[in-house]
């Protein structure tokens, strides 16, 4: 009898389709997979830890740097929990700002996904018509937050200030036109029979794997599994809104990437809600002078807005101790902070709940057995963010 | 059954095993002793009432001064009654803990993850390795007593040009 052996072969950390520093150990039978191990931890830079070492409102900026793909939906998270351990209200207007902001987010995150998805499977038209309107999006982020990135825009007890009067032209003639981008994007993928014989039926998981690994997001969904943190556990406003969560049937790539371009429909669908419904009123809670720092104005004319400014500012406040977890439905799944509070005005330890993380643990049994090939469309099928993995 | 009566229904189930129910901000924690944890959880999941069928996230926090210093806390999620539900236990340091990879597949990294940064050894566990630091990294970041400076903060790089080495 003729002896098997295998053959072991490294991806990355410097791989173009591992989209970041991924590290994939691969054992091959030929041209199957027979044991993968992905190979984590090139960006870690002990961001749970350094949160300790910040106050509540110093530490915001961390977040946005852990998926860098959807700064204003890794801020909203931890505002959230902050908020829930303060036990503050929001105004109206700020929670529909904030749901406006992240599903547009929610967009340009998809939007990157779809582009670098198809260019890892040979596809590289997609990339120019996603970027072109990745780059719309941005813009209006820009236009409301100053920034592309990394916006930090929503703070803890609301927004950092209210949107200029431009802005909600620019996003109601975005939703007009974007419904009509995602038919050009489909032109392109859906039907289209070299996309389909590489992504139909790859990489499946049925609906009980994806829950027992804890997966969520669109590959859970895409397994048909009904469960989106917007309508489970509503946070935001998002009970005002009107929009359905998209399901697939058969688990596969196939499905995950109708499933994403179907949730770009639904959230040009709550922007123009939030955009047509989004009342009048002040953008920060206003009956939290410990958290929400005075207007500007009132800082350079009154001492005792002055003072408060300057306490907010280097003492913060201090939530009373408890613990909290609160997360929302990111573009890659559940994003969950845990905060545990001893009531000074630093957390006393933070956890990121990353969804990119736990998908990821769920690779090696989607790719058991597949094409050396099929590895590159899983793992584009997920839509990991390394910031957000590593932390 | 809500993530509440699913706590009494534990404290009747477990009368000896389960030492404290707590209520905050609508969040129930259950906390449990450490030794009957994979009953408990493997109840938890199989029971129609409860099935808490996703392990949505599992980590610590370190008190250096109890003498129990290592909470850990599960959070459970049921996608049949849609809700949460905290479990905590608390281990010494240099005890183990079981590990519930055989329950939800989902804790295998979060238990890597759990046992590099605090230094928890969880039995049983498929592979314990490290899974965000390298292979060779001493010590427990998220520790309390770990500084988040490290001893070369600050320093100026050194390089001795006659030897070409770079300390």
């Amino acid at each position: 009898m003729a002896e098997t052996r295998t053959m072991t072969i490294n991806m990355g950390p410097q791989h173009p389709a591992t989209h970041g520093v991924l590290r994939m150990v691969v054992e091959l039978d030929g041209e199957n997979v027979v044991n993968a191990q992905p190979h984590i931890g090139y960006l870690h830079r002990g961001i749970e830890k350094l949160f300790e070492s910040m106050t509540y409102r110093q530490a915001l900026p961390l977040t946005d740097r852990l998926d860098y793909t959807s700064g204003v939906s890794n801020n909203l998270a931890y505002c959230l929990a902050v908020e829930k351990l303060l036990n503050i209200e929001i105004p109206k207007r700020a929670q529909y700002l904030r749901v406006l902001l992240s599903e547009l987010q929610r967009i340009a995150a998809h939007l990157l996904w779809l582009g670098t998805h198809a260019l890892d499977l040979g596809a590289m038209t997609v990339l120019f018509y996603t970027f072109r309107e990745r780059e719309t999006v941005l813009e209006i982020l820009e236009l409301a937050t100053g920034a592309r990135i990394t916006p930090s825009f929503i703070r803890i007890g609301g927004l950092a200030a209210d949107i200029p009067d431009t802005f909600l032209p620019r996003v109601m003639a975005f939703v007009q036109e974007f419904p009509k981008r995602i038919d050009e994007y489909e032109t392109l993928l859906t039907k289209n029979p070299i996309w389909k014989r590489r992504t139909t039926g790859i990489a499946r998981m049925s609906a009980e794997d994806c829950i027992n690994y804890g997966v969520t997001g669109p590959v859970l969904r895409a397994s048909g599994v009904n469960y989106d943190v917007r309508k489970a556990y509503p946070y935001t406003s998002y009970e005002d809104f009107d929009f359905e969560i998209p399901l697939g049937k058969n688990g596969d790539v196939y499905d995950r990437y109708l499933v994403r371009l179907m949730e770009m429909r639904q959230s040009t669908r709550i922007v123009k809600q939030a955009a047509e419904k989004l009342p009048p009123g002040p953008v920060s809670a206003t009956d939290a002078p410990q958290v929400v720092p005075p207007d500007k104005n009132d800082v350079t004319s009154d001492i005792a807005s002055l003072i408060r400014h300057f306490k907010i500012m280097e003492e913060g406040f201090e939530p009373p101790p408890g613990e909290v977890y609160s997360s929302i439905e990111s573009s890659k799944g559940e994003l969950g902070f845990y905060i545990v509070s001893d009531g000074s005005n630093k957390p006393y330890r933070v956890r990121v709940r990353p969804p990119s993380f736990i998908n990821l643990g769920a690779l090696p049994k989607m790719i058991e057995g597949a094409l050396v090939a099929d590895v590159v469309a899983a793992i584009g099928s997920i839509d990991i963010v390394l910031g957000e993995i590593d932390r | 059954m809500d993530s509440r009566k699913a706590g009494n229904l534990l404290k009747e189930t477990f009368s000896d095993a389960v030492l404290k129910i707590e209520e905050f901000r609508g969040e129930t924690s259950v906390t449990i002793e450490s030794g009957r944890l994979v009953e408990i959880m493997k109840f938890l999941k199989q029971n129609s009432d409860l099935s808490y069928d996703m392990l949505v996230d599992l980590t610590s926090v370190d008190f250096p001064d109890q003498k129990m210093r290592f909470i850990i806390s599960y959070l459970l999620n049921t996608t049949k009654f849609n809700n949460r539900l905290r479990i905590k236990t608390a281990v010494a340091e240099g005890s183990a803990v079981d590990s519930v990879c055989d329950i939800w597949k989902a804790a295998n990294w979060m238990e890597r993850e759990a046992a590099e940064m605090f230094g928890i050894h969880f039995n049983n566990h498929p592979n314990l390795k490290h899974i965000l630091l390298t292979d060779d990294f001493v010590g427990h970041p998220l520790r309390k007593e770990y500084d988040v400076k490290g001893p070369d903060f600050g320093q100026p790089l050194k390089i001795d040009l006659e030897k070409e080495e770079i300390f």
